[in-house]
């Protein structure tokens, strides 16, 4: 902020605190727009990202009784569908009977990373004339995604608690770790949703992959199997899968009901920090370019 | 290049800015094409320079008109003000709250009601949630819409479309109103009302800075003109001088066809 300003007037203004009285635009160095202002704008429109994932949600008709019951119903429905695969491909019998709530509960954590790609990867080709029209920071509309995704998971929460209770699984504090892990599956979805919605912009076919990828990710994470019975040989694909960590974390916590081990936190933390950081930067230096290749 | 007395009350100061941008001629930038053009070693990035070196201000309370043939740099320059696209040399500077009014209007996406795409705007605009509230109803009023407001704005006629996103861009209680090529909306009903909203704001200290291919709303509305060629400016003085020497090079006489009409 160079220049002095001259006293402005203030005759029919109005001095709010959101409306960004004095702007200054200048040729962003490194690419990157300057950091400490884009953040600060992103969190004064907070709201917006909000309402757009509640449109979002309405589209899907989220806010009726029978939409509701089917946000129910579909985790519920999915998981039972890979129990059945998984359970004969075993030739059944191998399983204890807490693998059903392991499944679930990777599942549906598996399904908010899922969602948070699915939605975030056309946010920001899909908000074309929003983009052309204001200046706002965009990574907004990929973080929009991750909180629709946020909103898909939690009626997942009721489904699973009943079958964590039934099969006997332990209550108590260590139940507390779900939380770390949990917010670094945000941090983790937040950083894929944005790089994927940038890469969408410049590969438009990138969403008819996605699936494909999805579905490889999906039998290479710790959900249709325990992590403790992947093969040695095979444990590197863990250490490379950026859940592998938080997986086998939230299933040491949620099924075996003890805290999670070090490693598998610390990988997890690495994973979602670093995405996040690597992938918000990479937003940052993009968007710039949106406008001009919508 | 002309220079204007520059009030000490500038709005928008441009200085030595340029904006070049590089983008894919491909249809649809796909991985597909991507491979197989890297395959072959193609490029496909083409360099545009859009803006070249333009140095201009504009103070409070003034309406600036921006003419020039198409593909001279006219929306750019506006979206740069607005800060959509950034310089890639030079300084713009912006005092006051900006509301734009770019080609393409409100209705980013067609599925959702005219209700929501004006709140989703508001938002990405900053607006806060009880500011747009107040302001709702004017807005819904001004553009004469009531009844369609929670319909789908894929129902919506283009001229419907056209008086939603004015009325956004005006209601706002802007500053600073950078329009793009947008007033020729509705009916001529319509087309009046905003001309006089126009000349309303003008009146209230706020600065318009105003793209048009229609030369007589530049030359009724405009307190100076800047005309755009190439991404340069060739002239910046009186609307008048600017779209006389405009038409001059158009080599077509300033008759009632070229002020009337698009």
């Amino acid at each position: 902020m160079s220049s002095p300003t001259l006293p402005r007037p203030s005759r029919h203004r109005r001095e709010d605190e959101f409306s960004g009285e004095r702007h200054v635009y200048e040729p962003h160095t490194v690419g990157l727009p300057p950091l400490r202002s884009y953040v600060h704008e992103l969190w004064r429109r907070r709201e917006f990202a909000v309402e757009l994932s509640r449109t979002k949600l309405r589209e899907q008709h989220f806010d009726t009784a029978l939409g509701q019951l089917w946000l129910v119903l579909n985790p519920m429905l999915l998981a039972l569908v890979y129990f059945l695969l998984v359970d004969i491909l075993r030739a059944s019998g191998s399983h204890d009977g807490k693998f059903f709530a392991h499944l679930m509960a990777g599942l549906f954590a598996f399904y908010f990373i899922h969602n948070s790609i699915t939605v975030g990867v056309k946010s920001v080709t899909k908000g074309g004339r929003l983009i052309l029209n204001s200046a706002f920071p965009r990574a907004l509309l990929p973080l929009s995604a991750v909180i629709t995704a946020f909103m898909r998971f939690l009626p997942t929460i009721i489904v699973y608690a009943p079958v964590h209770i039934i099969t006997g699984l332990p209550i108590g504090p260590h139940l507390l770790w779900t939380l770390p892990i949990l917010a670094l599956l945000i941090l983790l979805a937040c950083g894929l949703s944005m790089l994927v919605a940038a890469a969408q912009v410049y590969f438009r076919d990138l969403s008819s992959f996605l699936p494909y990828v999805l579905r490889i990710w999906l039998y290479i994470s710790p959900v249709l199997y325990y992590a403790e019975r992947v093969p040695d040989r095979y444990k590197f694909i863990l250490d490379i899968n950026p859940l592998g960590g938080l997986l086998t974390a939230w299933s040491d916590v949620l099924n075996r009901g003890h805290a999670p081990d070090p490693g598998s936190m610390l990988l997890g933390l690495a994973w979602g920090v670093g995405l996040f950081i690597v992938a918000g930067l990479f937003f940052m230096s993009r968007e710039r370019e949106f406008a001009v290749r919508l | 290049m002309s220079s204007l007395s520059v009030s000490e009350r500038t709005a928008v100061n441009v200085e030595s800015v340029s904006v070049t941008y590089r983008t894919s001629f491909e249809r649809a930038p796909t991985l597909r094409s991507t491979m197989l053009r890297l395959g072959r070693r193609e490029r496909v990035v083409r360099e545009i320079e859009a803006v070249r070196n333009v140095t201009f201000d504009v103070p409070h309370g003034t309406v600036l008109g921006i003419v020039g043939a198409n593909g001279a740099g006219k929306s750019t320059l506006v979206r740069t003000i607005a800060g959509i696209l950034p310089p890639t040399a030079g300084r713009v500077e912006v005092h006051g709250r900006v509301s734009t009014l770019l080609a393409l209007g409100v209705g980013f996406n067609r599925n959702l009601s005219g209700r929501d795409n004006v709140v989703l705007g508001g938002l990405a605009a900053g607006l806060k949630r009880g500011q747009l509230a107040e302001k709702y109803d004017d807005i819904v009023a001004f553009a004469e819409l009531e009844e369609f407001m929670d319909m789908p704005m894929r129902t919506y006629s283009s001229g419907m479309y056209g008086r939603l996103a004015f009325s956004v861009a005006v209601n706002m209680e802007p500053d600073i109103l950078l329009i793009d090529e947008a007033l020729s909306v509705g009916d001529a009903r319509f087309r009046r009302k905003s001309a006089e909203k126009m000349r309303e704001l003008c009146g209230e200290d706020r600065t318009v800075v105003l793209v048009s291919h229609a030369l007589g709303t530049i030359q009724e509305l405009a307190d100076q003109a800047i005309w755009m060629d190439k991404g340069e400016m060739r002239m910046w003085d009186d609307p008048e001088s600017v779209i006389n020497a405009y038409t001059e090079f158009l080599e077509v006489r300033q008759d009632a066809v070229t002020l009337e009409e698009m």
